[in-house]
């Protein structure tokens, strides 16, 4: 590993102005599961590390019943699916959040590291984006948001300019009636990569009958995630039957463009992309309709 | 550039203060500053387990932390489980199972196993067996290792009986 130099900054502004340092090859790290590795490996090097766990903004884990949640970039996968708003109002990030790595990596890796390294098989992806979450970001020329499905422009890359920071990720409050599911396929039980990962969310009339919106997201079949749109859209308007949820994983089949690798061969992936959106799709709707009843429940 | 950072932190109860490199990891840190041998290093990535400490009693791998990130933070390693020279109910039910082939592995099994039990009591058998996923035994001794986590955590709840009702914790 090449030597470098070790900050952590307390506050925003502290964080760009050593982010900025004409010259110096820098880079942001949150829980440093991904960053570490990838130093010691020599795959990457950097005359300074900025470690953004100090400060208040990165660190904040907040709902908003107008604005919807807050999630800092440096907040853990453990503080994450731990938090019962984020178990009662966005399971389906909770579902993301809790197959990244280990335990014990899960108590260090953040989402908002998970979403920088932009790898194509991130499992909070697809889930950040059928949320329609938007990233809000801070650099020398002042803040910016950029909506999820923009920011990872390839494996490994990002949409942040030199001296930019990830503070947040800003996820909208669940619609009325609102169900999300994140599914993945590994060959084992735990602890792997995903060969295809499958976010789902799905809004119901207030009679459960009739399918008002529906989002599909892809992982691991593109070098970034996908939005199938069309399989989404096409649901919108339909009875949430079984019929029109296979109909829908053949569009999202369409949507995937997998490679061969080690974990799986293009057609197997393909293949998997619709047993997936189906089991997604029926788990929002079950979500939803639990939902609807809970609300029913409560008389509101 | 690369210059020492100085760490003020606590570990297994104790103030220590050290100059580190800012490359070295939590685990270099433990291992060649502070003479904390008993963790040890596996992979050295994040996937074995073998580094498990506790840091602010969350369970994180020792080599996926930078030394310099403990400033001020609190550290337990498996040489703070013992107190008053009485072994940890679990390092006795590691014992009493024969949960220990070649050794390498256990300070992290049985880091990751406190850490279970600190939050969950009565842990099942798939639960356990979860939790410890990213613990790995290379003798593949799991199944005295989930016994032995299982006996333990019943010596606990035994030695706790004041417990009040409604107090488990959550997994």
């Amino acid at each position: 590993m090449k030597p470098f130099e070790y900050r952590a900054p307390q506050s925003l502004a502290e964080a760009v102005a050593l982010l900025d340092e004409g010259g110096l090859r820098v880079r942001p790290m949150a829980g440093g599961t991904d960053l570490l590795v990838q130093l010691r490996a020599g795959r990457i090097a950097f005359d300074r590390v900025v470690d953004i766990k100090r400060i208040p903004e990165t660190t904040r884990l907040e709902y908003d019943p107008g604005e919807g949640l807050t999630v800092g970039a440096a907040v853990t996968c453990c503080r994450l699916y731990e938090d019962w708003v984020v178990q009662a109002l966005y399971p389906a990030l909770a579902d993301a959040v809790s197959l990244i790595g280990s335990v014990a990596v899960q108590g260090r890796a953040t989402v908002g590291g998970n979403v920088c390294n932009a790898a194509p098989s991130g499992d909070s992806l697809p889930a950040l984006n059928i949320l329609g979450a938007s990233c809000r970001v801070i650099g020398p020329a002042g803040g910016r948001t950029v909506p999820i499905g923009e920011f990872c422009t390839g494996p490994g890359t990002n949409a942040l300019k030199r001296g930019e920071l990830l503070v947040s990720l800003l996820i909208p409050p669940p619609r009325p009636n609102s169900g999300a599911r994140y599914l993945r396929f590994i060959p084992r039980s735990e602890m792997d990569i995903a060969v295809v990962g499958v976010g789902a969310s799905i809004e119901l009339s207030d009679d459960l009958t009739t399918v008002l919106a529906a989002r599909i997201a892809l992982g691991a079949v593109a070098p970034t995630p996908v939005l199938a749109r069309e399989a989404g859209d096409f649901l919108t308007g339909k009875v949430p039957s079984r019929d029109a949820i296979c109909l829908a994983a053949d569009l999202a089949r369409e949507a995937a463009s997998p490679i061969t690798d080690m974990r799986g061969s293009l057609p197997y992936r393909r293949h998997l992309v619709g047993v997936l959106v189906k089991r997604a799709l029926q788990g929002a709707i079950e979500r939803a309709r639990k939902n609807r009843r809970e609300d029913t429940k409560d008389g509101i | 550039m690369g210059s020492k950072v100085r760490v003020e932190a606590s570990v297994n109860g104790e103030k220590v203060d050290f100059l580190c490199d800012p490359r070295q990891s939590l685990l270099e840190c433990l291992r060649d500053v502070l003479n904390l041998t008993g963790t040890k290093e596996g992979c050295n990535d994040g996937n074995c387990g073998a580094c498990s400490v506790l840091l602010n009693g969350r369970l994180v791998n020792a080599c996926l932390v930078l030394g310099a990130e403990i400033d001020g933070q609190e550290v337990t390693t498996v040489e703070g489980l013992s107190a008053s020279g009485q072994l940890h109910p679990l390092q006795q039910a590691f014992l009493d199972n024969a949960a220990i082939q070649c050794g390498y592995c256990t300070p992290g099994m049985l880091m990751a196993a406190k850490a279970l039990l600190d939050r969950n009591p009565d842990p099942t058998e798939q639960q356990i067996r979860f939790w410890m996923a990213g613990n790995l035994c290379r003798c593949t001794g799991y199944d005295k290792i989930v016994r032995a986590v299982m006996d333990a955590a019943a010596r606990l709840r035994e030695s706790r009986p004041n417990r009040q009702e409604g107090e488990e914790a959550a997994t």
